[in-house]
């Protein structure tokens, strides 16, 4: 599980597959990321925590490469975020559903797996991997609101990508499929890839590996959910976020 | 470029399509209805009604490509399936020519029951051949598509991009010679239609419908080629891969 050997920087730094460094982004004329620095190892979950407007989305748009940003370097997998590359490696899910609406769930898919040149048989182990099999043929327009996060979410399972980058993927879900959807994400991790989750839902704080907490557009604190119990002497990490927000 | 995702796109869109069939019964049945009415308002004026009439069979198409170009457009840039490509290996032009080629089909039938209709059952003249003209119709929806895609990128909303119909189409027809010829309009006014593209595409159908098949004709339809490759590239570079 997690913890083992992360203290050691030298470590981290070589398995390190996003690494950001003194990174400057301004949003609508407001600083939304300010000197942002950390590394992203891969074959482990990542949680970004941070409450709403903490930058944690402005982050991730910079790791995927959509994000103009002012200043600082950005890399992914050995390449500078947005290469063209990375388009392939990369598997980004944005907040807010990016499905089509007036399309059903496989014609969603069918086209994305055109778009990634993946199989057809990945279509079917994507839906049942986010729990939609019964949803298959319904017009997305017509779902639930979670059943559209899973929609959105399930392009991303269709490629085979290294890097995951998932905004939000788990609001407003039940939470039998919510713990189902975290299986998966280690599962993923497991098979060696990066998945970096973001989330403001403290609970599923311990469900990650390793954590970076967010506040303001500044990284508050990283590290293993234990690690920031024990840096804070707290018992639970909504306190730890507060004792270490407010030290810093 | 790549045809798989160009095809792709194209099946995608054709598809959203097929799920919405008020829209196709409304791009199918309203220019050939609007044909009909105006066929019975020339009642008394069947001189007005033969020039005009023909050209009016492919510019339907240009005007319903442009509004629902600009619309489609604006929903992928709202619903954030525009950012979601940009960051997958999709390469701009796949997404113009996936569109193009569902649109130009859409058209290609569209200009193709209008054409039926009003040649068939409206008494609609035309000196040339109706397969030039529906030709041409297509080649100005393909223009509309471009000049939609590009004028999407201005709007921020729905209503905005409806308003540009309007705002940037109106103008256009007033000065394409559609209800008074060129020649006879102020002479400014004649200066400023021959920078507007619809001038030419009106100009083309005119001819061939006129059955004028000289060198101006040939220019004609340079321009509206000429118009659709710059409007395109210019909606590629509206296509942001980094966004603020």
């Amino acid at each position: 599980m997690s913890g083992g050997n992360v203290d050691s920087l030298a470590n981290v730094t070589e398995e390190a597959v996003i690494s950001i460094r003194d990174l400057d982004v301004y949003r609508g004329g407001l600083r939304a990321l300010a000197d942002v620095s950390l590394t992203v190892r891969s074959g482990i979950v990542t949680g970004l925590l941070g409450p709403s407007g903490s930058g944690k989305t402005t982050l991730m748009r910079a790791i995927v490469g959509v994000q103009i940003v002012k200043r600082g370097e950005v890399s992914v997998l050995g390449l500078p975020a947005g290469s063209v590359e990375l388009r392939k490696r990369i598997a980004y899910v944005t907040q807010a559903p990016a499905v089509y609406g007036d399309l059903t769930v496989r014609e969603n898919l069918s086209f994305f797996a055109g778009v990634l040149g993946v199989a057809e048989n990945r279509i079917q182990h994507a839906i049942t991997t986010v729990g939609l099999k019964s949803q298959t043929d319904q017009v997305v327009n017509t779902l639930s609101g979670g059943e559209r996060s899973r929609a959105s979410l399930a392009i991303a399972m269709l490629g085979d990508p290294e890097v995951l980058v998932l905004d939000e993927p788990t609001v407003g879900l039940d939470p039998v499929l919510r713990q189902d959807l975290w299986q998966t994400f280690h599962r993923l991790a497991d098979e060696g890839r990066t998945v970096l989750v973001s989330t403001h839902v403290m609970d599923e704080a311990d469900r990650c590996d390793e954590l970076i907490l967010m506040r303001e557009g500044q990284i508050v604190a990283s590290g293993s959910p234990r690690q920031l119990l024990e840096r804070s002497q707290t018992d639970n990490l909504e306190q730890a976020f507060l004792t270490l927000a407010e030290a810093s | 470029m790549n045809p798989r995702i160009t095809f792709a796109t194209a099946r995608r869109v054709a598809d959203q399509l097929r799920r919405d069939p008020r829209t196709l019964a409304l791009i199918f049945v309203v220019p050939p209805a609007l044909l009909a009415l105006l066929r019975y308002v020339f009642d008394e004026q069947p001189q007005t009604f033969d020039r005009v009439g023909g050209p009016l069979v492919g510019i339907f198409p240009l005007i319903m490509m442009f509004l629902i170009t600009s619309i489609a457009m604006l929903r992928e840039r709202t619903s954030g399936t525009l950012e979601r490509l940009m960051s997958m290996p999709l390469a701009k032009l796949d997404l113009l020519l996936g569109y193009g080629l569902t649109f130009a089909l859409v058209a290609a039938v569209q200009a193709g029951i209008t054409g039926a209709v009003a040649f068939g059952l409206l008494d609609f003249q035309t000196a040339g051949a109706v397969w030039a003209l529906i030709l041409i119709a297509v080649a100005n929806a393909i223009l509309g598509m471009a000049l939609g895609l590009f004028l999407s990128a201005f709007a921020t909303s729905e209503y905005q991009a409806v308003q540009f119909m309007p705002a940037f189409v109106a103008p256009q027809i007033l000065l394409a010679g559609l209800f008074v010829p060129r020649d006879r309009m102020p002479a400014v006014l004649e200066q400023i239609s021959m920078f507007l593209p619809f001038t030419y595409a009106y100009d083309a159908l005119a001819k061939v419908t006129a059955n004028e098949i000289d060198s101006w004709l040939w220019l004609d339809i340079a321009v509206i080629a000429a118009s659709i490759l710059l409007a395109l590239a210019l909606g590629a570079t509206t296509l942001r891969r980094r966004t603020p």
